[in-house]
């Protein structure tokens, strides 16, 4: 066993963990955030997704022992006081998911993409998400949801985007 | 599925990772990013008693400018290799070639190191090191040494690295105004490429003064289409030009049959996305095949 400290979602941990723990194992079972969720098992398909040290990754590609000293943020740590975060108000607004499986790893992935690219026209959102499969919607309300967050985000915006900016978000303002 | 046992170990230095490779013997695994070894150890295709994790080497991560060639650390990842100005003045067909790999989550953890040294033959990095005439530097108990990337790779995941050694740093010689472009094939969104071409270009006055043209997945180790480089070199880049050169892409190859392509098929492939690597790195119009 290996000792490992993580912060998730903003809280900290101390864990002794089998060194060949996956991280999403890790996060899932024994910190209890089942929202990230196991896929593919075969690092294709991208529902793992999740934030380490505020960047995209596949937490059933790393072990939890790479993780010793991180921040780890998953889906469960987006929304503040309730109010959903712009990516996944904009999911939810834009009937973005069918059965729901890939969204937790979409939404990760579409929080990474926007940080690097604030208005991204839709052959960049489909290029950023190239890493997450969905096998329900055919992409095109996924595209929509992620332009539509970036509106949302973007200064300038309405004052409903106002009362969550992008730097008092995960992955905004990077 | 879940790894089989190991024990773990995460150096903070390299002699101390060099010391529990040594320790761990032959079933010892290096792990860089995990973007390769992960998926290998959760399918049970591997099980190394002992894995040494290199995360805590930061000495292995970035890059630096020495006077002619520019160093990238081992442990630098895909996604930092990219964003960096000096690989983009100075070996931009890296930069070109990052960009196709995988995803952006595993490009930002897959590192630049692991790639070369697990040597896919479908991998992509492979090709560039060896266009770029790129030097390994190879650390071991007894000091470093460095092999050059064109008897670094010797077979299928086969390197010069020995199982107690570690890469620590890749030095590239400038090709500072060259042009460059990597034309990979595949069939679906982070697929491993089926065949794809390394090319970098030097022109002079609208003739081909060097050309590097180097084949991914052609074979076990990234091959070199020295026929098609001898063809340009010295002619206008012209797109007459570089179709003729193109014939000779497949040269001297036999490539493998598999769920993907027939041997005749990746050389009809290797053809084809020679001409247009080269017409990219010549600064042409892409033309089809």
């Amino acid at each position: 066993m290996t000792r490992i400290a993580v912060t998730v979602d903003g809280v900290k941990y101390a864990d002794e963990v089998e060194p060949r723990m996956l991280l999403v194992h890790y996060l899932r079972e024994q910190v209890g955030k089942t929202g990230t969720v196991v896929g593919c098992d075969t690092s294709n398909c991208g529902a793992c997704t999740v934030h380490l040290d505020g960047r995209s990754v596949k937490s059933c590609s790393i072990l939890a022992v790479q993780a010793d000293g991180s921040e780890v943020t998953t889906i469960e740590g987006l929304a503040r006081e309730g109010q959903l975060h712009p990516v996944q108000q904009a999911f939810h607004d834009n009937h973005a998911l069918q059965c729901g499986f890939c969204t937790p790893g979409m939404i990760m992935q579409s929080i990474d993409l926007l940080g690097d690219n604030p208005d991204p026209d839709d052959a960049a959102v489909r290029e950023g998400l190239e890493g997450n499969l969905c096998r329900c919607t055919g992409y095109q309300n996924i595209v929509k949801a992620v332009r539509d967050a970036a509106d949302m985000m973007s200064s300038g915006a309405g004052p409903a985007a106002e009362r969550v900016s992008p730097s008092s978000v995960a992955g905004g303002g990077r | 599925m879940i790894p089989a046992s190991f024990d773990y170990v995460a150096p903070s230095s390299v002699e101390e990772a060099l010391q529990a490779l040594a320790q761990g013997g032959e079933e010892a695994k290096v792990l860089g990013g995990g973007q390769s070894l992960l998926p290998v150890l959760r399918m049970r295709l591997a099980a190394p008693t002992t894995v040494v994790d290199l995360r805590k080497l930061t000495e292995l991560r970035g890059v630096r400018d020495e006077g002619d060639a520019i160093v990238i650390g081992s442990m630098t990842t895909h996604h930092d290799v990219t964003r960096d100005p000096l690989v983009a003045e100075h070996a931009e067909l890296v930069v070109k070639t990052i960009r196709t790999v995988a995803d952006p989550q595993i490009r930002h953890r897959g590192t630049f190191g692991g790639s070369l040294v697990h040597a896919d033959p479908a991998g992509d990095l492979l090709a560039p090191a060896v266009a770029l005439g790129a030097e390994m530097v190879i650390a071991g108990s007894s000091g470093r040494r460095t092999v050059p990337a064109s008897e670094f790779f010797l077979d299928f995941f086969t390197t010069a690295v020995a199982p107690d050694e570690i890469l620590v740093e890749v030095r590239i010689p400038k090709h500072t105004g060259w042009g460059s472009h990597y034309e990979k094939f595949n069939r679906v969104a982070q697929a491993w490429s089926i065949v794809a071409v390394a090319a970098a270009v030097r022109s002079e006055g609208g003739s081909i003064a060097e050309a590097r043209v180097v084949l991914t997945n052609m074979g076990s180790t990234p091959i070199r289409a020295t026929g098609v480089e001898q063809a340009l070199v010295g002619q206008p880049a012209s797109d007459e030009v570089i179709r003729a050169a193109a014939q000779h892409a497949a040269e001297g190859t036999s490539p493998m049959t598999d769920g993907n392509a027939d041997g005749d098929y990746r050389e009809h492939l290797a053809r084809v996305l020679t001409g247009r690597a080269v017409a990219a790195a010549a600064g042409l119009a892409v033309q089809g095949g």
